[in-house]
C-alpha cells in the first residue's frame, strides 16, 4: 500500500515548522523519524493533507549538557542516542531503553522525540522519560513552554503537545554514578513490549539511596513505581530486599489485557520485572 | 510533484516525485532497481533494506522526498570490477538462502552490521539482522555467512576485501 496524497514542506528552522503548522490547521502532520508515521499513512489509518517534515531543522538534533541538566534535542535519532558519551555518564536508563527499540534499521531513522510525542503506551521511551522526571520543552505561536514529565503523557497516544505546537527538546535531570537497567518482556525480537520495567538506582555502599521505576505498557500512559521506589530506599540491595519491595510494582495500575497477556499476567510481569531490572541496575 | 537529486549506487539521479511515493517505490519503478524487494508493507520484514547516507534503513518507511540530496547504497551497487562484494560472496558460499527473497535486505543490513562492528558474536549477529525475517532457512546459515564475512573483511585481510567496510560502501562510489 502507498499513502494517500499529500503536500511536503521541508522546514529548516523552528519558526518556519510552526508557521507551517498554523497554515496546515488540523490536516497538518508532523514527520520526524517517521517509524510510526510511515506505517499508518500507507495503511491509510491517516490522510493528512500536509506533511511537515522535520528532518531539516538543524537546531531540533543533538544532546548539550547545560548546568545540571542533559537536553536533547527533539530529532536526536535512537542511534544517536545510543552512542552518545554525555548521555552514557549522565542518563544511562534513556541509552539503556533505546537499544531495545525495534531494531537497527528503525534507530537509524526514528527519533527520541517521535517516540514521546508519539506516546504509543508499548512504545519504550516514556517511561524511563517518566522515571528521569524530564522535561518537555514544547514550542507554540506564543513561544516555549515546559512540561513535567508527569503532565506529559496523557492518556494512549496522547500528550501534552497541543494544536499548533512542537516537541523541541527533552530536558533529564544528571543520574551521574546511578546504576540503569530496562528489563523488557516481548514474543518475538523487535515486537512491542508486552510489559517493561525501565529502573535507576543509586547505590551508596551497598544500600540504595535512591531509586527511580518506571513502568511501559501497564497503563494508557507510563506508570511511576513509587511503592517500590520507597520501600527499596535504605534498603541493601539483597535479591530477597528487592523482590520484596519489587511486590507493590502494580499497585495504581490499569493495564489491558489483549491477545498476548491479560491483565493479571501483566501486573506478574510488572513484579518480575522490576525485581529484575533494579537487581541489575543495583548490581 | 517535488524535483529530488539523489546519489544511487554511485550515479546521481534528478527526478520529479509525488511527495507520497516511498523510498522503495521510486528505486524500482522509477530507477529500475528492482534488487530491493518490498515484503511485508508494514516495516517489519527488513527485505526492502538499503543505505542511505551510510546507515541502514528500510526504504518503504522513508518517502523518495527525503532522500533529496542523499546516497543511497542498494544491493545493485555492492559488486565492483565483477567481483562480488565478500559479504555477497560469502552469502553464496555458505547457501545462506533458500527462496531468497529476503537476501537483499539480509546483506544490507548485514553489511551495516559489520561497520558498527567487525567482529560480531553469534548472539551479536542475531541482533544485528533482528529486523531482518527469514521465513526458509532458521538463520543458521545467514549467521554462518555473516561469520564468514567478517573473518574476511576484517581489518588486515586481504584490500580487495576490506572495501566492504562501512566507511567506504558509504561513499557510494561516487
Amino acid at each position: 500500500m502507498i499513502p494517500a496524497q499529500f503536500d511536503y514542506v521541508r522546514p529548516t528552522t523552528v519558526d518556519e515548522a510552526l508557521a507551517a503548522l498554523r497554515d496546515g490547521g488540523d490536516d497538518a502532520k508532523l514527520l520526524a523519524g517517521g517509524q510510526s508515521l510511515l506505517p499508518v499513512l500507507r495503511l491509510r489509518m491517516a490522510d493528512p493533507s500536509l506533511i511537515i517534515d522535520l528532518n531539516g531543522i538543524p537546531e531540533l538534533k543533538g544532546v548539550r549538557e547545560e548546568g545540571d541538566k542533559v537536553v536533547v534535542g527533539s530529532m536526536t535519532t535512537h542511534y544517536d542516542v545510543t552512542r552518545d558519551d554525555t548521555l552514557r555518564q549522565h542518563v544511562a536508563l534513556i541509552q539503556e531503553a533505546t537499544r531495545t527499540v525495534a531494531d537497527p534499521q528503525v534507530r537509524h531513522k526514528g527519533t527520541l522525540g517521535g517516540a514521546l510525542a508519539h506516546a504509543d503506551p508499548a512504545g519504550d521511551l516514556a517511561a524511563p522519560a517518566l522515571a528521569l522526571d524530564a522535561e518537555f520543552v514544547i514550542a507554540g505561536p506564543n513561544g516555549t513552554r515546559t512540561v513535567a514529565a508527569a503532565d506529559f503523557f496523557e492518556d494512549y497516544f496522547t500528550t501534552a503537545i497541543g494544536e499548533g505546537e512542537l516537541l523541541t527538546e527533552i530536558r533529564f535531570p544528571k543520574y551521574t554514578g546511578w546504576g540503569a537497567r530496562y528489563e523488557k518482556f516481548n514474543r518475538v525480537a523487535q515486537a512491542w513490549s508486552i510489559v517493561a520495567v525501565a529502573a535507576t538506582v543509586k547505590v551508596d555502599g551497598g544500600t540504595i539511596s535512591e531509586a527511580r521505576i518506571g513502568l511501559t505498557n501497564m497503563a494508557g500512559t507510563p506508570v511511576r513505581a513509587r511503592s517500590v521506589e520507597s520501600a527499596l530506599v535504605g534498603q541493601s540491595a539483597t535479591e530477597e530486599n528487592v523482590r520484596k519491595a519489587a511486590q507493590a510494582a502494580a499497585e495504581g495500575t490499569s493495564p489491558t489485557a489483549d491477545a498476548d497477556a491479560g491483565s493479571d499476567y501483566r501486573e506478574h510481569l510488572a513484579r518480575v520485572l522490576t525485581g529484575r531490572a533494579v537487581l541489575a541496575a543495583a548490581g | 510533484m517535488a524535483r529530488i537529486r539523489t546519489t544511487v549506487d554511485g550515479l546521481v539521479y534528478e527526478d520529479d516525485v509525488e511527495p507520497r511515493m516511498l523510498l522503495v517505490q521510486y528505486l524500482r519503478e522509477r530507477l529500475g532497481k528492482t534488487g530491493t524487494v518490498i515484503g511485508c508493507d508494514t516495516s517489519n520484514c527488513g527485505a526492502c533494506t538499503v543505505h542511505l547516507d551510510g546507515l541502514s534503513v528500510k526504504s518503504c518507511s522513508v518517502l523518495a522526498v527525503q532522500a533529496n540530496g542523499s546516497e543511497v547504497l542498494t544491493i545493485e551497487g555492492l559488486e565492483r570490477d565483477g567481483q562480488l562484494h565478500p559479504m555477497q560472496q560469502a552469502f553464496h558460499d555458505n547457501h545462506a538462502l533458500q527462496c531468497g527473497y529476503c537476501t537483499p535486505g539480509m546483506i544490507m543490513q548485514s553489511i551495516d552490521l559489520l561497520g558498527e562492528n567487525p567482529d560480531p558474536s553469534e548472539q551479536e549477529i542475531r541482533e544485528g539482522i533482528e529486523g531482518n525475517l527469514c521465513r526458509c532457512t532458521g538463520y543458521q546459515n545467514i549467521v554462518r555467512a555473516v561469520q564468514d564475512a567478517a573473518s574476511k573483511m576484517k581489518p588486515g585481510s586481504a584490500p580487495a576485501a576490506e572495501s566492504g567496510a562501512k566507511q567506504t560502501v558509504a561513499g557510494g562510489g561516487a
